[in-house]
């Protein structure tokens, strides 16, 4: 019962598959949503287990099955966003989904991974199946097929420096289990090559959080893929990326001091050039990627902390950046009629033609900015905590001072649908399921702005 | 510190504090369920009444005979971070609280045929601004205090951008990026004080003799966040476009309680927390004052505009407010006290008066309006009263503030006193200016029709507030005495 949440997300993905040689394709939605729902039940199920197989490579404890609930869930809100407005051909639908649900299992598996190969092949399984839904979008254009090939070359690259990094690192510990690793390579911090080792180790992750110097693949992937694989792209390799992340530095404590420098220079530009660059967007979803790049860089404050209060905001970060990215993606999914890319105008007056998803737009990006009573404040306060009870105050400057600039964009958004008139006032008729999904997700948004301490406990036993 | 020292726990039979903050919220929430607009309406009027009996069942029961927080309401929130729901009032706050329920009802019946398109949302919005603004004089946690010191920027920018004049865009985008500007680095204040002290709660904060370049630090970081909002000079540039733009519900509410939260903030953490550092900076701040006093009165005589003339005048009136904060004298932190509320009175009905005339002529300028005396005679009495209660004509309620901040600016400092004088003078010019114009600029006014019952009704309590606060200012005096005595003492003991 140990791998439950994995086996049933290879069962959602089988099912799948066995589907697209199938006639009538389109009737995988409604039961890919409710194997989702299953998967997300049977992980929730699975929390508690403990234990570890194939010799210390594959761990499952309290920290891995938290972050495959949250992946899970996230998986079923985007399965569930798929609704009626088709931004995938019918035909390839059964394809897409189990590519989703392939790229969750790797992501899964990353989770759990504490050894270097199982660690490369859980980040390809989920790296590849993203790289076939990328193009999948309804009427084929360049954009789409340039953001494929770009993820294709941008991750394959990543990967390959990656594996190279790993291969010095095994080079010095003699070891691809994390547990050896980490006392080793810590005699080789104050030489290049430990260095070398640990950054070139730390770019997957990187390339997978768009953190910078490895954030450049965002705005373009973003723009290209449809609405549904942004959503997807944006919010859930992020959680497995910081999960493993987080499992690295705990095991790395107390963290060696040139880490934690490189990590939070990476922060303290990845903040910066993600808001300043976001100023100028036109394109929500490109918008979104820089604030993603930006978001990658606070998450970071918490993970050079180095204490577990700062992990475990970290963690509370990337569960409320989860939340408050599916409702701003919901209102782009649930705007563009034919599975168009939306732009900043295109919200114009959409307060008048739904209320209800201007509010939580405003909420989405009230949030995104930190600003009170939403969960984006609760965890942007923790991360700026627990950086500065480390004694990095120059960092939680910066990353006070990002704030007033990221509100400049992220505020255009909730003007946009407020105060500007639009030419068409023809109103967005929601199903009660979408309505339903809107009020949840600005539920959770809130709720874990207002009482947070649930949840940032849950992280903090977890750790 | 244990918390009875420096907190009385409510001792009636309901968390009144609660009540009073979340009252309008649940209005808004039952208003949001509703569609007749008649109802809504109504609705809103009658949730912001409510709260302001409440408010009087509040004062009521405060006991102005000691200097400790009290009514206090305490439930731990996030154990984690020490974080906790902490509630109390004192001499400070129980005026701008009443201040503020007592507004929302008159906001409410200025906006009766004002506001033409989404009365829902404006009123969801007004309500929920007043919960935030009364949180934000109730908090006593400095994790809750921001909450509500941001959560009220969200409704203040959509009564701005949403229902704002012809440059709303501008207005609520550069009010929303200065406030926040502010508010970041008081929180990177909050969370120094946080790891310092290891807890949020502010009572405990105070007085704890920090090392000097720790409160310097500290001090800068809550006065940026202060000082935009109430806005000094030379931060003051937000506020006439804001107060401009925003419908008139928006302008009184800015003008005469978000103003207020800059003051309060200065009264309440920057002297408690950290006394030597703003000893260190007051010249500083006094200069600041007097510049903006007369900076202030001086732009104010150029303008044309009624909106933007008056929310110039309240840089110069906050000016004498911060005047009297930090001449760190006891008659200062009365008058200053008093001229918070004054200005609250005075300039709320300004505004509210700037709104009627514009609900009739579409305009704010004041050549369009001028010379309505023999057709609204009743407006230009209220106008009239109001005008010379701004320039603190004796009898007035801003007299009494005003003379309390010079006394204790004389004992201070004669040269800042002397100029608070001179911008007194500039103050009187330039509201008899307008007075003139209004009254009898022109000869060839058409016909306005004249104020109606509705806005006179909405007009008299402020009226009654003007001449009790000028005639009698004793009861209000003595409610506030012991708070600023013990923090005047306090002062005094740390200082000297």
């Amino acid at each position: 019962m140990l791998l439950l949440p994995e086996l049933s997300i290879f069962f959602y993905a089988v099912i799948c598959l066995f589907f697209s040689i199938s006639r009538k394709k389109s009737g995988i939605t409604p039961l890919a949503m409710l194997m989702s729902l299953a998967v997300f039940i049977l992980t929730v199920v699975s929390f508690g287990s403990n234990g570890e197989i194939f010799s210390g490579a594959y761990k499952i404890d309290q920290f891995s099955q938290t972050f495959k609930i949250i992946i899970s869930f996230g998986l079923c809100i985007v399965v569930l966003m798929i609704g009626k407005n088709k931004e995938i051909d019918d035909e390839y639908l059964p394809e897409y989904f189990m590519f989703l649900g392939l790229s969750t299992l790797g992501l899964m598996m990353l989770i759990s991974s504490a050894e270097l190969i199982s660690i490369v092949i859980s980040l390809e399984i989920s790296s590849y199946s993203l790289y076939a839904i990328v193009p999948l979008r309804k009427s084929q254009t360049r954009i789409q097929l340039e953001a494929s090939f770009k993820y294709l070359f941008f991750g394959a690259i990543s990967s390959g420096i990656m594996i190279f990094g790993m291969s010095y690192i095994y080079g010095i510990a003699h070891s691809t289990f994390l547990v050896d690793i980490i006392p080793a390579l810590v005699q080789f911090l104050d030489k290049p090559i430990g260095i070398l080792a640990i950054v070139l180790t730390l770019t997957g992750f990187f390339f997978k959080l768009s953190l910078f110097p490895f954030h450049f693949w965002a705005p373009d992937i973003y723009e290209g893929a449809s609405n549904n694989t942004t959503t997807f792209i944006a919010t859930i390799p992020k959680i497995a990326a910081a999960a493993l992340l987080i499992r690295i530095s705990t095991l790395a404590l107390p963290g060696p001091v040139q880490l934690v420098n490189i990590m939070m220079v990476l922060a303290a530009f990845s903040m910066t050039i993600g808001n300043l660059v976001g100023l100028v967007q036109k394109d929500i979803k490109r918008l979104l990627a820089y604030s993603g790049i930006a978001h990658a860089g606070y998450l970071m404050l918490g993970i050079l902390s180095m204490n577990k209060e700062g992990f475990a905001s970290s963690m509370f970060y990337i569960t409320i950046y989860l939340f408050m990215n599916l409702a701003c993606f919901y209102v782009i999914v649930l705007i563009s009629k034919k599975g168009e890319n939306v732009k900043i105008e295109d919200l114009a007056g959409l307060s008048k033609r739904s209320p209800l998803l201007a509010l939580l737009m405003a909420v989405g990006a009230f949030s995104l900015a930190g600003i009170p009573p939403t969960g984006g404040f609760a965890g942007k306060l923790f991360l700026l905590t627990s950086a500065f009870r480390s004694g990095h105050l120059v960092i939680v400057i910066i990353g006070a001072v990002n704030t007033v600039i990221s509100i400049f964009y992220y505020l255009n958004l909730v003007r946009m649908s407020y105060s500007k008139e639009s030419e068409s006032n023809e109103p967005i008729n929601l199903s009660v399921s979408e309505k339903v999904m809107c009020y949840i997700i600005m539920l959770i948004v809130l709720y874990m702005g207002i009482l947070p301490y649930g949840l940032l406990n849950l992280f903090k036993i977890a750790l | 510190m244990s918390m009875e020292q420096y907190i009385l726990m409510n001792h009636l039979d309901f968390p009144i504090l609660s009540t009073t903050i979340f009252l309008p919220l649940i209005g808004a929430i039952i208003i949001m369920f509703m569609s007749n607009e008649k109802a809504i309406k109504t609705t809103a009027f009658f949730a912001g009444i409510i709260t302001f009996a409440l408010s009087l069942y509040l004062f009521s029961n405060f006991r102005s005979d000691t200097h400790l927080f009290q009514l206090g309401e305490h439930i731990p929130w996030i154990p984690a971070y020490n974080v906790n729901y902490l509630l109390g009032i004192d001499g400070i706050t129980i005026f701008l609280i009443l201040l503020t329920t007592i507004l929302t009802p008159i906001c409410v019946l200025c906006s009766w045929t004002a506001i033409k398109e989404r009365m829902k949302e404006f009123v969801i919005c007004l309500l929920v601004m007043e919960t935030a603004m009364i949180g934000v004089f109730c908090a006593l946690d400095f994790i809750l205090f921001y909450i509500f010191w941001e959560a009220m920027l969200i409704p203040m920018y959509l009564l701005i951008a949403i229902w704002g004049g012809p440059r709303k865009d501008y207005a609520s985008i550069k009010f929303f990026i200065y406030t926040l500007f502010g508010s970041v680095f008081l929180l990177v204040a909050i969370i120094a004080l946080y790891l310092t002290n290891g807890t949020f709660n502010i009572p405990e904060a105070m007085f704890k003799g920090y090392s000097f370049t720790f409160q310097i630090w500290v001090f800068l970081a809550f006065a940026i966040a202060f000082a935009i909002k109430v806005p000094m000079f030379p931060f003051h540039t937000w506020l006439p476009a804001a107060h401009t733009e925003a419908p008139t519900a928006g302008s009184v509410f800015l003008a005469s309680v978000l103003l207020k939260m800059g003051t309060y903030g200065f009264m309440r953490f920057c002297l408690p927390i950290t006394p030597n550092a703003s000893a260190y900076f007051a010249p500083l701040m006094i200069t600041l004052s007097v510049i903006g006093i007369i900076y202030g009165g001086l732009v104010c005589l150029s303008q044309t505009d009624m909106k933007k003339l008056i929310a110039y005048s309240s840089v110069a009136h906050m000016g004498f407010v911060t005047l009297g904060i930090f001449s760190f004298t006891l008659f200062g932190f009365h008058g200053a006290l008093l001229q918070m509320l004054n200005h609250g009175v005075t300039t709320g009905a300004l505004f509210l008066c700037v709104g009627i005339i514009y609900e009739r002529t579409h305009t704010r300028e004041i050549m369009d309006n001028a010379g309505i005396g023999k057709i609204m005679p009743i407006y230009a009495g209220f106008f009239g009263f109001f005008s010379i209660s701004a320039f603190a004509f004796p009898g007035t309620n801003n007299f009494v503030g005003e003379i309390y901040v010079l006394i204790g600016t004389f004992a201070h400092m004669k040269l800042a006193g002397f100029l608070a004088v001179v911008g007194a003078i500039i103050a009187a010019a330039y509201m008899l200016r307008l007075l003139k114009q209004i009254v009898w600029g022109r000869e060839d006014q058409e016909l306005i029709k004249d104020m109606n019952t509705r806005e006179i009704v909405y007009l008299i309590p402020l009226v009654l507030f003007v001449l009790w606060i000028g005639l009698f200012p004793k009861p209000y005096v003595g409610v506030m005495e012991k708070t600023l005595t013990h923090l005047f003492n306090q002062l005094q003991t740390i200082l000297h």
